[in-house]
């Protein structure tokens, strides 16, 4: 295999400055000393102004990211316990014979493809179409609303990594659990729970970013006296002459760094167990 | 044997979606015996393995154990225990942990299970091993474990899967006699499955050999190798010459047979009668060759060459139909016959035997 | 144990019905909801009747969806041409930098997406860093006009979706066999007719997978063109957000969502067709 040519690293480096180009300029603008209606546009000097009060209740965004972090937490957790089991049962589909057998095959097999499709259709639509529902439903808007679907678009991030680790397993471990006198049950959570936890780790972390990020649907389906962080971002961004949300990016792209490093350490430490269960 | 059976397959059955796995399997296992299963690749061996730990479900029939009838109960009410194919040892878990996994599941006290794994990694010769993970053992030290894990719970019967087929040849050779050896020690009946005819023939004190879910032979491996039942059974166990012939008639415990058009003796079975088409087996070594005088009453080939193998050099030898046979012996033994040259072959009577020609419709 | 496998199965039936609920029911419900009228604040009412869908037809609605095609399709085209290199030189770098790399190319993902696109908008205001450069240099006398442009509404939206392109591109050229690429050499391609006939096809799984994951996005997005683009740049996705929090018409939202969901729908459909498998979208 070729290294790559110095173009290539020109190449590399430009578009990644172009990725980091807006970030960088938020971060910049993050420490501006300019407090007046210029705030946004022009920099006169460096100042940790912006950061103060910054996640205070009442001026800051203090009560969007708690609001953000308890809707995330409680979606993640139930997207985490939907997805796991979705991807348990959707492993090993047998081959059925009776007319009953398919049906039911058939009804999983829907489901798994309806579980998958919020990752694949814009956002917008799933953000109307819940809205809809949930009006309908005559459900009142605020956290449950914003839970239900937020555990909705959660679920496919899990059930697809934890599937792809539940199919690098080998069954014989399963069996070999239940031969040594373990019942279904049993087998379940002392070898293909203990197993699958990185992958449940790593799709709730993604699942957790998702939640925490979404904008579009919780616009939908939030209420009145509900508003996620995303959602004060919009307000704030709308507007236009609010540089605190500057100092919020910088905070929350440090988070990013950390918990992207923190994900990176626990896909490593999948991947080398998985190299240990391809060994044995 | 007139004690009853450890175990008992009752025209056992499986189909799957597509084929059938199982044709009808008829088997008694008695204690302490080590039994193999031996055939080629997809002939049920390992169905019928899983059917006996209750990994899977029979189409038809019934399994017995101790004569009490276990085809409907989940292999973890099974006193009997696998070692798998790749051993499927626990990865996330130590190698104590998992020899210890099915006395925890029996919820055997604490201060027990740790004695007996113990006493388990001592027997496998791993002692000191406990705390180490499978990713950090070599193939014949997980091979160990895996044994050891399911020897632990003193199943009355001990289902192995090739165990030994991940192993280099060198490996394996040694891992045979450990294994018969562990046996012996431990007293558990064995059911070992392998594809490895040299195996099989000398670890076992029976050998099923099977073919497209049916049992072909069954018998202890001096009979197979020395009275094979079917032409199958008679190539698929060491090197075979099958001559193809039609009994012409019966004479007590004798049979003439012609052999392309040459009438050659042999010793009858039950089961033959005038007018049958059928095969006379000779083994490699027990046939023989020389130069010699035409002569209406041998049979006749052209010597084709030979090829040398250490200990031992085989012949080969095109019969005038078209038919090659091989003939080996040890070196010392050799002949000096040059290719192309006309020569006889004969064998004693007592060491061909007729089979039945099953070779069609595999 | 076949009747334990079943029973296993049933392990996904919690998911399964939640599917069938929030995600079946809720989109069969607005496909219905396109059928009704609009009624008091957020209410709707029969009869049923395709007067929705023909209003689709007025100047405002073509237009708008024609716009939004050609913004979408110019993104995927530029992520094409952008991304493909950048991701197949990633999988060309070390292993130990590539891992950096991958995380420098996600993380940006980890922040709030709104926020990144306020970046540019700072970036982008008359008088704003980037116009500021540009005149210090004396390249321009007056400021330019950059924000609330078709072109600052088109940046945005390649920046948005340029990440979801180069994954699935990158996991598929660093699954190539390069010896394969060796073997189209040693039998007399050249090094450009060797990326041609071999690299190109062996990565076409992940190039249709992050074609499909840039475009469908993309004609779907709002927030950009309304941060970037003001009230200059309708898309399809603005029409729905001002027919729903403006003019309070959830049937008729809803009937362009429905178009939005068949346009989605087909793109889905064709790569099924073309053999893309749900996976590949997902590095």
């Amino acid at each position: 295999m070729k290294k790559n040519s110095p173009l290539a690293i020109v190449y590399i480096t430009a578009v990644m400055l172009m990725l980091y180009l807006p970030i960088l300029v938020v971060v910049l603008f993050s420490f501006n000393a300019n407090t007046t209606r210029t705030a946004v546009m022009n920099f006169t000097g460096f100042s940790l102004h912006w950061y103060q009060g910054l996640f205070d209740a009442t001026s800051g965004y203090g009560t969007q990211l708690l609001a953000s972090v308890e809707v995330a937490f409680w979606s993640v957790l139930a997207a985490s316990v939907l997805g796991t089991l979705g991807a348990v049962g959707m492993l090993r589909r047998p081959l059925r014979k009776s007319l009953a057998g398919r049906a039911a095959s058939g009804a999983l097999s829907l489901g798994e493809q309806l579980a998958m499709l919020p990752m694949m259709i814009p956002e917008l639509i799933l953000g109307i179409a819940f809205m809809s529902l949930f009006t309908f439903l005559k459900l009142p808007f605020g956290k449950m609303t914003l839970i239900l679907s937020h555990i909705t678009f959660c679920v496919p991030y899990i059930l697809i990594t934890v599937k792809s680790r539940l199919s690098t397993l080998d069954p014989a471990l399963n069996e070999a659990a239940r031969d040594l006198g373990a019942s279904p049950l049993k087998a379940f959570f002392t070898i293909t729970l203990p197993l699958a936890a990185p992958a449940i780790l790593s799709g709730s972390l993604l699942a957790f970013a998702m939640s925490m990020d979404d904008f579009v649907i919780s616009f939908f389906v939030t209420g009145a006296e509900t508003t996620t962080l995303p959602l004060k971002v919009y307000s704030s961004v709308k507007v236009g002459v609010t540089p605190q949300v500057n100092a919020l990016c910088t905070v929350m792209l440090g988070a990013a760094f950390l918990l992207v490093g923190l994900g990176q350490l626990i896909s490593a430490a999948s991947e080398r167990r998985q190299a240990q269960t391809k060994g044995a | 044997m007139s004690e009853t059976p450890l175990l008992s397959l009752r025209g056992l059955r499986k189909s799957f979606a597509t084929q059938d796995a199982l044709n009808g399997l008829d088997l008694d296992v008695y204690k302490g015996e080590f039994l193999t299963l031996l055939g080629p690749s997809g002939c049920g061996k390992t169905t019928t393995l899983r059917i006996i730990a209750g990994l899977e479900t029979p189409t038809a029939g019934e399994v017995y154990l101790e004569g009490q009838n276990i085809t409907s109960l989940p292999p973890e009410k099974r006193a009997v225990n696998t070692v798998f194919q790749n051993y499927a040892l626990f990865p996330h878990m130590t190698v104590a942990s998992n020899i210890g996994y099915g006395l925890c599941m029996r919820k055997v006290p604490k201060e027990e299970v740790k004695e007996r794994v113990e006493n388990m990694l001592h027997l496998v010769q791993l002692e000191g091993y406990g705390k180490r993970m499978p990713s950090q053992l070599s193939g014949g030290q997980r091979q160990r474990v895996a044994i050891a894990r399911s020897a632990v719970l003193e199943p009355k019967l001990l289902l192995l899967d090739e165990p030994l087929g991940a192993l280099d040849l060198q490996l394996r050779r040694q891992m045979q006699a450990e294994l018969k050896k562990m046996q012996q020690q431990l007293g558990i009946t064995f059911i070992y499955i392998t594809h490895d005819q040299e195996e099989a023939l000398n670890m076992s004190d029976r050998i099923a050999l099977m073919r497209s879910g049916r049992f072909v032979q069954l018998d202890t491996p001096h009979n197979l190798y020395e009275h094979p039942a079917t032409a199958f059974a008679a190539t698929f166990i060491g090197e075979t010459n099958l001559l193809e012939g039609r009994v012409t008639g019966i004479k007590g415990d004798d049979v003439m047979l012609d052999l392309d058009g040459i009438s050659v003796p042999a010793r009858t079975q039950d089961w033959v009668v005038p007018g049958q088409k059928l095969c006379l087996c000779v083994r490699a070594e027990r046939l023989h060759y020389a130069r010699k005088v035409p002569d209406s009453t041998c049979l006749q080939g052209t010597f084709i060459g030979s090829h040398y193998a250490g200990s031992d050099r085989t012949a080969t030898i095109e019969l005038r139909n078209g038919q090659t046979l091989l003939s080996r012996h040890t070196t010392e033994q050799e002949e000096s016959v040059q290719p192309g040259e006309t020569v006889c072959v004969w064998w004693d009577m007592e060491t061909a035997s007729l089979v039945r020609d099953d070779r069609e419709g595999v | 144990m076949q009747s334990e496998k079943n029973r296993t199965q049933l392990a996904a039936l919690p998911m399964s019905l939640w599917a069938l609920l929030f995600v079946g029911m809720s989109l069969l419900y607005i496909i219905g909801l396109s059928l009704l009228s609009r009624g008091e604040g957020f209410t709707s009412q029969g009869p049923l009747s395709l007067d929705n869908y023909a209003r689709l037809g007025s100047p405002v609605y073509v237009k708008s969806l024609l716009l939004s095609m050609r913004l979408a399709g110019l993104t995927t085209l530029i992520c094409l041409f952008m991304g493909y290199p950048f991701a197949y030189f990633i999988a060309k770098t070390r292993p130990r930098v590539r891992t950096w790399l991958l995380i420098l190319l996600i993380a940006p993902f980890w922040t709030n997406a709104l926020i990144r696109i306020y970046g540019w908008k700072i970036l982008f205001y008359a008088n704003g860093p980037l116009n500021t450069l540009l005149m210090r240099l004396g390249l321009i006398q007056r400021p330019l006009k950059l924000l609330y442009t078709e072109m600052s509404v088109l940046v945005g939206m390649v920046y948005a979706m340029i990440p979801f392109f180069v994954l699935p591109v990158y996991s598929s050229v660093e699954r190539i066999d390069w010896t394969m690429v060796e073997a189209s050499r040693d039998l007399g391609a050249s090094p450009l007719k060797a990326f041609l006939t071999v690299t190109v096809p062996m990565t076409a799984p992940g190039m249709v997978a992050g074609l499909v994951l840039t475009f469908i996005p993309s004609i779907g997005l709002f927030f950009i063109s309304d941060l970037l683009g003001g009230s200059n740049t309708m898309l399809w996705g603005n029409l729905i957000h001002n027919e729903l929090l403006k003019s309070h018409d959830m049937p008729f939202a809803a009937t362009l969502s429905v178009v939005l969901l068949l346009l989605t729908g087909l793109i889905i459909l064709l790569y099924r067709r073309m053999g893309g498998k749900a996976e590949n979208m997902f590095f």
